[in-house]
């Protein structure tokens, strides 16, 4: 499949972004962070910011950014429909009760803690709509199984500790429960990565070139002749093959940025507190951004689509 | 509304299309074009049409297969493909604007071109490819089963049939109701074995394919016959006449 970037982007951005709200929302209302009102803002702010310029930046590869709000309409059946009304949605619970925990620090109200876990729950579904979009699709083997609901919530959730504890290690707080939850889920994502590229290798698609044209019963077939010279739509969205010798490599930039050297940053810092363990904690944090950002762009580049079988190719 | 009819059509047009007889010649491919960039979804656009890497829309390709047998020898199978107006369509409740639906009354999948945002999910959606993306308009565009001809009152009755049908030299594609087991189309279907492309994707596609028929397998004797040398120039005169005679 085309990685188009704006899609990447959206996924990872507001991915990351909904994991920290998450856990602000968590946090506050468990009263596991700081409630200094500069930090708060700055993180609400982030995750907010994040969230935000992923929708966007989701609605720039549409042929008509101008209809987006169409796709508000059909949540009965589309899970990109889907998607689009809990988004919307989750801003309503996550926006108030940020204010609440920002603004009125003094004043206690239960409905407002209410309110907050309603939020935490919204973050969930939205990104599990997010992942539906994708698992949904039965044409990509690669994207229709259960690895990839999980992964996106795992990815979500990892993205948006690492977060959370590098903003800690910068204002200089403790990082506490937080501290420990980043470096295990860290190693959590990375057995889960590790666990769906076995699969990707060892499994494929339950449709062949045979199934595709119903000539298997007389013979292997493979493709004579292509229906015209030059790359058509179908051949540049899902056509798209990356090579195997580079795919591993960037396996391995994901194993290693995205997931291995943030863990080891991140322990790291959990023993050396002040400047140095701040600095790790920074770079950990830019090391995941990097990571997950080729772990998104590979899960496109990856997966193949049944429509290459009518082009030439040999599975799916 | 993007959830299938509930009440699944009773009528299901949709196209047979004979690999045995279909000789590859890409003129149902040409007549689509021609009828439908100025049909229900015109226009069909082409990008750099006349330079080095042209491409655009077409609702229907041929493509051309190797089928590889060490008994039975290899074959050539052309293999024309459109939209196959699937009765479970998942291009169609994939959909999150309502654009792409299918009618209740004929089973027909079309694209409502102003709703479309151009999400492009529909195309990932169909595991055929029967959606190309019509980068000019910014919207999905697919085979609408020519219907802006099938039902047009101001043509012939005859002519009421898809281009690519009434195109078709050879007599490789049918046109018909699907859902009627008396129809033409379904006896056809059933007669010669017509099977839905990869069924294991659960679409359960209106079009049916038929396959090509067994080869002829060549008879000891005929093969005698093409073998037997003919009389040479070298030949007189008259040995070439008597055989000339004789063969006739």
């Amino acid at each position: 499949m085309h990685p188009a970037k704006s899609v990447i982007f959206f996924t990872t951005a507001s991915g990351g972004g909904y994991g920290l709200l998450l856990i602000l929302l968590l946090g506050n209302v468990f009263n596991l962070l700081p409630t200094y009102i500069f930090f708060l803002l700055v993180c609400y702010g982030l995750a907010f910011i994040l969230i935000a310029a992923g929708l966007l930046s989701s609605t720039f590869h549409l042929g008509h950014p101008e209809r987006a709000w169409r796709a508000l309409t059909q949540w009965r059946s589309s899970w990109l429909s889907r998607e689009g009304v809990m988004a919307i949605v989750t801003f309503i619970p996550t926006g108030l009760y940020a204010l609440y925990v920002i603004f009125f620090q003094d004043s206690f109200s239960a409905l407002m803690e209410l309110i907050g876990l309603v939020g935490a729950v919204c973050c969930v579904i939205t990104v599990y709509c997010t992942a539906m979009i994708y698992a949904s699709l039965k044409t990509i083997h690669a994207w229709s199984n259960r690895f990839v609901p999980y992964g996106y919530l795992l990815l979500s959730l990892t993205t948006g500790m690492v977060l959370i504890t590098g903003m800690m290690m910068v204002w200089g707080y403790d990082t506490g429960i937080f501290g420990w939850l980043s470096p295990l889920l860290l190693l959590g994502s990375l057995y889960w990565k590790v666990s769906y590229w076995r699969f990707l290798d060892q499994t494929k698609s339950v449709s062949s070139p045979e199934s595709a044209t119903g000539l298997g019963e007389f013979g292997a077939v493979s493709l004579l002749e292509a229906p015209h010279t030059e790359a058509n739509y179908l051949m540049q969205e899902m056509g798209f093959s990356i090579a195997r010798k580079h795919s591993e490599k960037l396996r391995k930039i994901v194993l290693w940025a995205g997931f291995g050297a943030p863990f080891i940053l991140l322990a790291f810092a959990l023993f050396q507190a002040g400047v140095i363990g701040g600095i790790a904690a920074v770079l950990a944090v830019v090391l995941a951004g990097i990571g997950i950002f080729v772990e998104r762009w590979l899960f496109f580049a990856e997966a193949k689509h049944t429509v290459a079988m009518y082009y030439g190719a040999k599975d799916a | 509304m993007t959830s299938l009819p509930t009440n699944s059509p009773t009528k299901k047009l949709g196209l047979v299309i004979d690999l045995d007889i279909c000789v590859g010649c890409h003129a149902c491919a040409v007549n689509c074009k021609e009828w439908n960039t100025s049909g229900h979804s015109a226009p069909l656009t082409d990008q750099d049409p006349y330079g080095a890497d042209p491409s655009g829309v077409w609702f229907n390709r041929i493509h051309s297969f190797e089928v590889e047998n060490e008994k039975t020898g290899g074959r050539t199978v052309n293999f024309p493909k459109s939209c196959l107006h699937c009765e479970d369509a998942p291009c169609v409740t994939v959909c999150p604007t309502g654009a792409s639906y299918k009618r209740e009354e004929d089973g027909i999948v079309l694209v409502n071109a102003d709703h479309c945002i151009g999400c492009k999910l529909c195309s990932w959606a169909c595991p055929y490819g029967a959606r190309e993306y019509d980068e000019d308009a910014g919207v999905m565009k697919k085979c609408t089963l020519c219907v802006d001809k099938i039902y047009n009152p101001n043509l012939p009755e005859e002519s009421r049939v898809p281009a690519c049908v009434s195109t078709c030299p050879v007599g490789a594609r049918s046109f018909g109701d699907l859902g009627d087991p008396n129809s033409d189309v379904s006896k056809l279907v059933e007669s010669r074995g017509g099977y839905d492309l990869m069924p294991e994707q659960e679409c359960k596609p209106t079009n049916k394919y038929l396959p090509p028929r067994p080869k002829k397998q060549g008879s000891p004797e005929n093969d005698t016959m093409a073998l037997t040398p003919m009389a040479d120039s070298s030949a007189g005169v008259i040995s070439r006449w008597v055989d000339k005679f004789l063969s006739a």
